[in-house]
């Protein structure tokens, strides 16, 4: 018997939750969010490892509870609609490494897909650069997906093992809630905090948090991806994830100019660096290591929610990433890219080809 | 006798892509696809509906879902 009919999985359901997300992350910049950051997943995961001083970048320290909630707004619907399935076992190490790899891409070009399209809907045309080089490490993600690429079978776990993202998480949220910031001070209890910086600059603590349990729950029940819309559209002509993608520019761009918040242009953007060749490249390096990997940062997000562990090794991967990024001088500044930014890029490009190879199966032995 | 496509405890987009393949190595005829998951399951019918195969049933037993795919 089939369930019913979900409404947020048709034309009309994406188009709407990429709306919301659009008009919701333009104002979490008027709440206090970063320029043309109210959501970056990359951004904030890297503020997240920061908060908790895996690095000690001091400028980009925050337990944003953005992500948090995307985490729980996921596994909240889930469980509510009987989409909580716990899962695993799909190649971990290579993940781990490729959430890493897109990680140190993202933080080169300074975002993530997201973010990216939030840059555009605030007049930043760096990020063009960034959205040709995200298609571009995409589109050769298709060309693996063509010929083979599987990072096999995940098998069934039980509930315990799914509902480690949600409690770890939950932790987390519990850590932020004991160790508020405290004015003046870089630290509370465990938890870092940035006195200046984008890690300084945020909506309060409960518009964040609703907000991003908001988006949980819509993007859980749409399949929200802006990885999957490039691929779909490339691999299969299919328009639908594309039209969310394209609905949430719209949303945020039309918002940003009603809130004064459209400034076009290439310099002098916020957290943005005008080193065209390096923002493609970075992003082609995350955007590849994404579809190797099966979903943008944000999906990761929600399908660790779903108990999906596969998904929430790659968003570990993420966060360890973010910390090798800023500890060894990988991530890029509004001053241009990091000493060792050339080398990242190169490496974690290398990283994403060997697993993308290695997990070429041959025809008639596809998935095993 | 259906083809059939096991895409369990795979992700997207390689049930639709093992789909597809056979549905255009046999063109017409049954396909049975089998999927574990919402998405796969949501992605499997909507490319079927764009390559003209229509989904004649659709059966949910464990957690798996069994998709029926027809074409004359």
């Amino acid at each position: 018997m089939e369930a019913k009919k979900n409404f947020f999985a048709t034309s009309a359901g994406i188009v709407g939750v990429g709306v919301v997300i659009g008009v919701l992350a333009a104002l979490l910049q008027k709440w206090g969010n970063p320029g043309n950051m109210g959501i970056c997943v990359a951004c904030f995961e890297r503020d997240v490892a920061g908060g908790l001083g895996l690095h000690r970048a001091d400028v980009v320290q925050y337990l944003r509870p953005e992500i948090l909630g995307f985490v729980l707004g996921a596994f909240v619907a889930a469980i509510a609609v009987g989409e909580f399935k716990p899962r695993s076992g799909s190649a971990p190490l290579a993940r781990f490494l490729l959430g890493m790899c897109a990680m140190i891409g993202a933080l080169v070009f300074l975002g993530c897909p997201w973010r990216a399209i939030l840059r555009l809907a605030g007049g930043d045309g760096n990020a063009l650069f960034g959205l040709a080089g995200l298609a571009t490490g995409v589109g050769i993600g298709t060309v693996f997906f063509r010929s083979g690429y599987s990072l096999g079978r995940t098998t069934r776990q039980n509930s315990g093992l799914g509902l480690l993202m949600p409690l770890v998480i939950g932790g987390l949220l519990a850590l932020r809630l004991i160790f508020p910031p405290v004015p003046g001070e870089a630290k509370s209890g465990v938890l870092f905090y940035s006195l200046k910086g984008p890690g300084a600059q945020h909506a309060a603590l409960f518009v964040s948090l609703a907000v991003g349990l908001v988006v949980g729950v819509i993007a859980q029940r749409s399949r929200f991806c802006t990885m999957g819309a490039l691929r779909d559209l490339i691999l299969f002509r299919h328009w639908h994830l594309f039209s969310g993608f394209i609905a949430l520019l719209a949303a945020a761009w039309v918002t940003n100019l009603v809130l004064g918040q459209f400034h076009p242009g290439f310099a002098n953007q916020p957290v943005a660096h005008t080193q065209s060749f390096w923002n493609f490249s970075g992003m082609l390096v995350a955007g590849l290591a994404f579809a190797l990997a099966g979903g943008c940062p944000g999906r990761q997000l929600f399908m660790s929610g779903e108990g999906d562990g596969d998904a929430a090794v790659f968003v570990v991967g993420m966060i360890v990433g973010a910390a090798f990024a800023h500890n060894f001088g990988l991530a890029s500044s509004p001053a241009g890219i990091g000493l060792h930014g050339v080398a990242a890029v190169v490496v974690a490009l290398i990283t994403c080809l060997f697993i993308g190879f290695a997990n070429v199966r041959r025809v008639g032995s596809e998935g095993e | 006798m259906s083809e059939k496509v096991d895409a369990r405890g795979l992700s997207c987009p390689q049930p639709v892509l093992m789909a597809l393949s056979r549905m255009r190595e046999i063109k017409a005829g049954e396909l049975e696809v089998l999927v574990d998951n919402e998405v796969s399951k949501e992605n499997v019918r909507r490319a079927a509906s764009k390559e003209g195969w229509e989904l004649a049933q659709i059966r949910e037993e464990t957690g798996e879902y069994h998709l029926l795919l027809k074409r004359s």
